[in-house]
């Protein structure tokens, strides 16, 4: 069977052992991250890559969070306003600890 | 090693008015919605042709007739089709439709069923389309350059591995080739709410900003506010975008509007299925932000390739227009890779950047404009769907 087209650079020899991050944030004003694995368990200790730079921080999972779906990297209340893309993308109607899910049951839009 | 995208060249059909189509079609074109079963006839009468039904174009009226013509003229007229047999009910409205597309300078005729029946119109359509086809098949391509081609954008089925990989992937490739010359496309009027004030500062001039805040304010008052019967965050963003792990409007246009890349501003902002005036460069066009509806109106407008990122899989193709699929979740090459044409998974997992994700962008629409058959293509999705404004007479 043909392989999927890949692109031609697919893998790329890179130095030191590889390190797949389970989460990714666009830019350091962010308060949100996003799960890029699949099967995230609570408890893993995930490695996070800030998109904008690719520096690199450990946060642990509070949840089995599903993969797409955010991870709060500060204690965030209801009323906080969620960044991500360093912009405002809505706001708390519940808390999150560090390290747990925020989605539709704690986040809404600010303008509906 | 970085690409010389200034002369790369791709083989594909230089058309009578010097537009570049990188497919072959000879359209069964009906103009209304009876005339659908009479094309459908021709096209089944005569291998090699291509049939696209459609639900509108009687009692229409205002600018919905309006668009209603400009769509079906712009997909005749668009590049990636050689010749056109046009089929109506009446001779007024079929010539309209021929008079547009004859403009173009390529083969079309049109035939109307009143006074005749479908029998008689078949089988004169059959012998004007089997000769369009013999025409069309000796055609020979040529070497035009990439930056020829005019290429769109619409995301679908986003989630948030849209907004990490495969929309800034796109964002990348027009980075890359509008400074060539390319003309490119986006649009999505509702789904750049929540990031209008940041597509509003990426106009290249103070009129294109304005034209593009005018139309969406214009979808706020006479579409959202006219029909709004309850919170929309219930359908904006989508139950696969909140499955997806979206969670608002805000966090959904911004993925979006990754696809226009850092660097690039746009330089008209332009109505449904009208064509580019103001020479290359990108364009936002105003457009519905269902998958099928957009890429129509695109098409429309001149667009002979379509680029689509996707997060949970949107299958969406179009009859003459090759959609490419570009998706970064592994969740959705692992259950579905049969829909993705480039995978660009290594984002996420940090393997590939995004400059070499859009390299591999540019190397598929090379390839596609050659003649790869996409994803879409190869498993027959042929989705031509109208935009109606409002309600016929």
């Amino acid at each position: 069977m043909l392989p999927l087209p890949r692109g031609f650079h697919a893998i790329i020899e890179r130095e030191g052992p590889l390190s797949i991050p389970q989460l990714l944030v666009h830019d350091h004003e962010d308060n949100v991250g996003v799960v890029v694995v699949e099967n995230l368990g609570a408890g893993t200790e995930m490695l996070c890559v800030v998109t904008a730079d690719n520096s690199d921080f450990r946060l642990t999972a509070q949840a089995d969070i599903p993969i797409g779906h955010k991870v709060a990297l500060k204690p965030l209340k209801a009323g906080d306003t969620v960044i991500k893309y360093g912009e405002d993308i809505g706001k708390m109607v519940g808390d999150a600890e560090v390290g747990g899910h925020v989605h539709t049951h704690n986040c809404k839009t600010k303008r509906w | 090693m970085a690409l010389d995208f200034s002369n790369m060249a791709v083989k594909a059909w230089r058309r009578e008015n010097g537009r570049v189509g990188v497919r072959n079609h000879v359209l069964i074109l009906p103009v209304d919605d009876i005339s659908n079963a009479a094309c459908e006839a021709v096209a089944n009468n005569v291998k090699g042709t291509l049939a696209i039904p459609h639900a509108y174009g009687r009692l229409q009226f205002g600018e919905d007739l309006d668009l209603h013509f400009r769509t079906i003229i712009g997909t005749g007229a668009n590049p990636n089709v050689a010749a056109v047999v046009v089929i109506g009910i009446e001779p007024e409205w079929t010539q309209v439709i021929v008079d547009g597309i004859a403009r173009t300078g390529k083969p079309v005729t049109g035939f109307s069923i009143e006074q005749k029946g479908d029998f008689e119109t078949i089988r004169q359509a059959s012998w004007k389309a089997k000769e369009y086809v013999h025409w069309a098949t000796e055609l020979q391509k040529e070497d035009c350059p990439l930056s020829d081609l005019w290429v769109s954008t619409k995301c679908g089925e986003s989630d948030t591995t849209t907004g990490l990989s495969s929309c800034p992937t796109v964002g990348n490739m027009y980075d890359k080739l509008l400074p060539h010359g390319l003309y490119g496309c986006f649009g999505e009027t509702s789904e750049i709410t929540g990031a209008e004030h940041i597509c509003e500062k990426r106009a290249a001039t103070p009129e294109a900003a304005a034209k593009f805040k005018k139309i969406w304010q214009a979808y706020q008052d006479d579409v959202i506010e006219a029909y709004k019967t309850s919170d929309l965050s219930d359908s904006q963003p989508t139950k696969g975008n909140i499955l997806g792990g979206l969670t608002t409007i805000e966090e959904k246009a911004l993925g979006n509007l990754e696809k226009i890349g850092r660097t690039s501003t746009y330089i008209d902002a332009i109505g449904p299925a009208e064509s580019p005036e103001k020479g290359p460069g990108l364009y936002f066009m105003d457009s519905s932000s269902a998958a099928a509806e957009c890429v129509t109106l695109m098409a429309a407008g001149g667009f002979v390739i379509h680029t689509f990122p996707t997060g949970q899989g949107n299958v969406v193709g179009n009859p003459i227009v090759p959609v490419i699929k570009i998706s970064g979740n592994p969740r959705t090459l692992r259950t579905m890779s049969e829909h993705i044409d480039v995978d660009v998974t290594g984002v996420l997992t940090r393997e590939m950047t995004i400059d070499e994700a859009g390299d591999s962008l540019i190397d598929m629409i090379v390839r596609t404009a050659n003649g790869r058959a996409t994803a879409a293509e190869a498993l027959g999705h042929r989705e031509f769907s109208m935009t109606k404004l409002y309600r016929s007479a």
